[in-house]
């Protein structure tokens, strides 16, 4: 059994999922690479800012 | 250039040949199988890479898969598992996965597995978009 981390669990769903959505909702590979990494950053972006706020609620 | 515009017309005649819903079917029993019956290659391997390595690892993570429905949630996580094909059908039959959720990432590993079944049945849309014409390519 293996045992990543939170955030190492997010980066491998990221990767997973953006590649997935990349190849699915556009038409060619440049719009495809371009969707794909514009999801990755949101999921990573979104999950540390999240975290942050959480951070600061907790206080 | 006339010779070119048949090649083309008898390349896509031959590809709206046969089933409509086979690549739907088949993308869903195997992750990116919809794709290769369209001779997308680099996309079905992509496409399956990701989708059998988030569930190997939500498997590996000891993630739960999801035998009936006693509620709501269990029965959302179900639907999730079933997106994933064969390879739930596979792993129910030789009793894969953690059961019950005892560690934190074990409950990761469940939704890693639910995950991966979502995103194939997005993948296996996508292959019968791409049969019926609606993606362009």
């Amino acid at each position: 059994m293996i045992k990543p981390s939170h955030f190492t669990s997010l980066l491998l769903v990221a990767i997973f999922a953006s590649t997935v959505f990349g190849i699915t909702m556009r038409d060619t590979p440049k719009r495809m690479l371009r969707y794909g990494f514009y999801c990755f950053v949101l999921f990573v972006g979104s999950a540390i800012l999240l975290s942050w706020v959480m951070y600061f609620i907790a206080r | 250039m006339g010779s070119a515009d048949n090649k083309a017309a008898g390349a896509a005649n031959n590809t709206k040949q046969g089933f409509v819903y086979l690549p739907l079917i088949a993308g869903w029993l195997v992750p990116g199988a919809g794709h290769f019956l369209l001779r997308k290659w680099g996309r079905g391997a992509l496409l399956a890479i990701s989708i059998i390595a988030l569930y190997a690892l939500g498997l590996a993570m000891d993630g739960k898969l999801y035998s009936g429905a006693q509620d709501i949630l269990d029965l959302l996580g179900l639907v999730g598992d079933l997106g994933n094909g064969l390879m739930y059908f596979v792993g129910r039959m030789l009793s894969l996965g953690g059961d019950p959720v005892q560690f934190t990432t074990a409950d990761y590993g469940t939704k890693f597995i639910e995950f991966a079944g979502l995103l194939n049945v997005i993948a296996a849309i996508d292959a019968h978009n791409l049969r019926t014409g609606r993606k362009a390519s």
